[in-house]
């Protein structure tokens, strides 16, 4: 059996990148998210794996040495919480104009502005409604869980890899600072500079005699050509939304009334299930695994089932517009969310259900 | 009289052009300096036998395109953060050779924390650093090294140093940092000038073979179309004005 | 079986280290555990807390606003959360420092006078640890071997030797718990 240790989120996300072969970090500090990389430099992997791990001089150089290293084929990563992921978002329309895979961890906190170091869920529109400038998309994935934390940085790579496209984990100050019990994969190598060529004759590892040079860029002079590449970033975009949405159902089965929530609210929510049913109310919940793609045909699945939905975010409702575009007023969809580092609770959100669309 | 091609026979050939240096036509402006340090960056690349394992990273600016020119594997990085992707490459891949090729917008204003920092953690790359007191590329704006009273679009009765500052000697600060091993300032408006800017390239990579830390080359450069004069007259320009601000020679060599 | 618990008191004072024990000593008695720390500059020198809980079944939210146990170290602390425990739940006080007693008649109460038997123990490290072992005697949830693994998993090896002495603060703390309410009907 392997080892159960009870870690932090934030924790997690490092021991996780370590295990499974991370060549890179480049973070730079900011609450409630400072333990990955405090963890990782305690670890100091550059002794066992050779992982690099870099504080670097703010998250704007911090995205950019990921830049550097994706570059390279290597598996590189940053974290961050909110303010510092605003730092990022050259960076990251940068990273997806010159489709390279990497991973970003936000760990967020509320805003706007300096805001506060307590958790929140409202980066959710900057993360899968762009952020930065131009036609893109982040996959990305919301853990709800310690064991989430450290399962979805492999996730993350793998899809990362396979589209040739920057992916976001994103969690919350609930999940980065909270422990529970984990168990964390075996150690993998990292890959070889000859696995790298092999499988990303993109990446520019110095050009090969005879072979075509390498070029990572993003820059297009002519507009016809600016146009044909984002016809293909859509393409690709299209086909993350075909293959790659991942979601949970719970209690849906005989649900009346569903919540729509991710990461620590799709905790809370659970909790708020068993509270629900103990009134007779039957609640159920679709929790988005993948934010984006986002799980819009399950949504419409279930508004044929379901009397309302109420999607439970900490943010001033940002989810619940992707949810009500998938209904498409189909049945009522309601916003329920404490916000500003504010979490609500498990009662609470019961009464917001009742309130808002039971009528009571 | 000859013909052309007995004159281009291999053997009456006393110059030919590194294969490294690719045949595209460049996209700079006739007297311009970027071509000339593009050529000698090829040629030391290729001199050193370096081509499968160096790595350029370009900038924002007129030299965007370089990775059209040298014919080595490229990164091109948003404006100023060359410093930072360098970094990472050469961190991931500590064999092989990297270098950022930057601007004075790049390098000196809007890269300034990279440059600094790059160069402060004596990262072991090399710099190249063309500076040529204008913003070229979008059209001939004030850049952070205009010198006082030089005119640009956004300064048009010159840089008013009350106003916008001094112009700034980035190559001199970086040369305090203990990281830096070799800090020096070139020009290539003469033939003379163009042979020492290629020796200093050359040891600034021989630097980082030597795993020495932060070579910076600083190129003196004119932007005929942006100072809004002949290639003849950004030369003496160049060298009345930008030379006794900017002087000359090896600051650091350690 | 399902236990949730909240911890409070002044930063400094142990309360989250506590709480991580517990939650270790849970992990090694096979139950499901989540430790949900208040954090920040509220941290350094102001109030601190954390909820754990324990439970045989997955863990749904790990964040509570009413709790089967408080345990409760400052005034601000008791004044805070004597509300949010549950009709028939537990709450367990440090004396010291506290002038406004306890009131609600709906739920069992214990004083633990810790901060003073720590004094008398010249060892106010192991404050903490008489608190839990306060604890654990009212709610026996975890066999004492595994709160000695939960130990040995939560301290670093350089403080190994320093075991011995927490077991004996926890019993300590199982001696002098007193009660003050206890038996009520939720």
């Amino acid at each position: 059996m392997r080892e159960l240790k009870l870690m932090k989120g934030n924790e997690a996300i490092a021991e996780a990148a370590i295990r499974c072969g991370v060549d890179g970090y480049f973070g730079y500090p900011i609450t409630p998210q400072s333990e990955i990389m405090e963890t990782l430099m305690a670890e100091a992997p550059w002794n066992t794996t050779g992982m690099v791990v870099l504080q670097a001089e703010s998250e704007i150089a911090s995205i950019n040495m990921v830049y550097g290293g994706a570059g390279c084929g290597k598996r590189v990563m940053t974290s961050s919480s909110s303010p510092g992921i605003s730092l990022m978002q050259e960076g990251l329309t940068y990273l997806a104009g010159s489709e390279l895979p990497c991973v970003v961890v936000n760990v967020v906190r509320g805003g706007p502005g300096l805001g506060t170091i307590q958790p929140a869920q409202s980066d959710y529109f900057q993360t899968v409604k762009g952020g930065g400038h131009g036609d893109y998309k982040l996959i990305t994935l919301a853990p709800a869980s310690v064991q989430e934390m450290a399962d979805f940085v492999e996730v993350a790579f793998d899809l990362a890899f396979k589209y040739r496209n920057p992916a976001m984990i994103l969690s919350d100050g609930v999940i980065g600072q909270m422990m529970e019990k984990v168990e964390l994969g075996e150690q993998k190598p990292r890959w070889t500079m000859e696995y790298i060529e092999k499988n990303h004759p993109w990446a520019t590892t110095g050009k090969k005699k005879g072979k075509e040079r390498r070029v990572i860029t993003s820059v297009q002079l002519e507009s016809s050509a600016q146009e044909e590449f984002n016809h293909k970033l859509q393409a690709k975009y299209r086909q993350i939304e075909k293959d790659e949405v991942l979601y949970e159902k719970i209690m849906c089965d005989d649900a009346e009334y569903l919540f729509v929530a991710y990461g620590s609210s799709a905790r809370i929510c659970q909790k708020a299930i068993e509270l629900a049913r103990n009134k007779g109310i039957k609640a159920g919940m679709l929790r988005p695994i993948t934010l984006y793609p986002f799980p819009i045909q399950q949504l419409q699945e279930l508004a044929k089932q379901v009397k309302g939905m109420l999607s439970v975010e900490m943010s001033a409702g940002q989810m619940v517009e992707d949810v009500r575009l998938a209904v498409n007023g189909k049945i009522p969809v309601e916003h329920y969310g404490r916000f500003g580092g504010s979490v609500h609770s498990p009662s609470e959100v019961v009464e917001a259900l009742e309130q808002k669309l039971i009528g009571g | 009289m000859a013909d052309s091609n007995t004159i281009i026979a291999p053997e009456n050939l006393v110059y030919k052009k590194t294969d490294l240096l690719l045949d595209n036509v460049m996209h700079y402006c006739p007297g311009c300096s970027h071509g000339t340090v593009h050529k000698l960056i090829a040629e030391v690349i290729d001199e050193m036998g370096l081509q499968e394992s160096t790595i350029g990273i370009a900038p924002v600016g007129c030299s965007v395109l370089a990775y059209n020119y040298i014919d080595i594997d490229w990164q091109e990085a948003a404006h100023g953060r060359a410093p930072a992707l360098a970094t990472a490459v050469k961190r991931l891949m500590p064999d092989k050779v990297v270098f950022s090729y930057q601007g004075d917008g790049d390098l000196a204003a809007i890269g300034t924390a990279e440059t600094i920092h790059a160069c402060n953690r004596g990262e072991n790359i090399v710099m190249v650093f063309i500076n040529n007191g204008i913003y070229g590329m979008t059209g001939g704006q004030m850049a952070p090294t205009t010198l006082p009273g030089m005119p640009a679009s956004t300064c048009p009765t010159g840089r008013d140093v009350v106003r916008d500052g001094n112009p700034l000697k980035i190559t001199e600060l970086l040369a305090q940092l203990p990281g830096t091993c070799f800090v020096t300032r070139h020009s290539v408006h003469t033939p003379g000038n163009v042979r020492k800017t290629k020796k200093a390239l050359r040891k600034a990579f021989e630097n980082q073979l030597a795993n020495k830390g932060t070579s910076l080359v600083e190129v003196v450069s004119t932007c005929s179309s942006g100072w809004k004069m002949t290639p003849v007259q950004a030369n003496k320009w160049m060298e009345e004005n930008m030379l006794p601000y900017y002087p000359l020679g090896d600051i650091k060599d350690e | 079986m399902k236990e949730e618990i909240i911890i409070a008191g002044f930063g400094g004072q142990g309360v989250l280290s506590m709480g991580k024990i517990l939650a270790y000593s849970g992990v090694m008695q096979d139950m499901e555990v989540s430790w949900m720390p208040s954090y920040g500059p509220e941290m350094r020198g102001g109030t601190a807390n954390v909820t754990v809980i324990l439970s045989k079944e997955r863990i749904s939210s790990p964040i509570l606003h009413e709790f089967d146990t408080a345990i409760i170290l400052n005034q601000q602390s008791l004044d805070k959360f004597e509300s949010q425990v549950k009709p028939g739940g537990t709450l367990i006080y440090d004396g010291n420092g506290i002038t406004h007693h306890p009131s609600r008649k709906d739920i069992n109460i214990y004083r633990i006078d810790a901060t003073e038997e720590a004094a008398k123990m010249r060892s106010s490290k192991t404050f903490n640890m008489i608190v839990l072992g306060g604890y654990l005697k009212i709610k026996p949830l975890v066999e004492i071997e595994n709160v000695i693994k939960g130990l040995k998993k939560s301290l670093p090896d350089r403080h190994h030797h320093l075991i011995p002495m927490n077991q004996k603060a926890i019993e300590r703390g199982m001696g002098i718990v007193q009660t003050l309410q206890e038996k009520v009907q939720a």
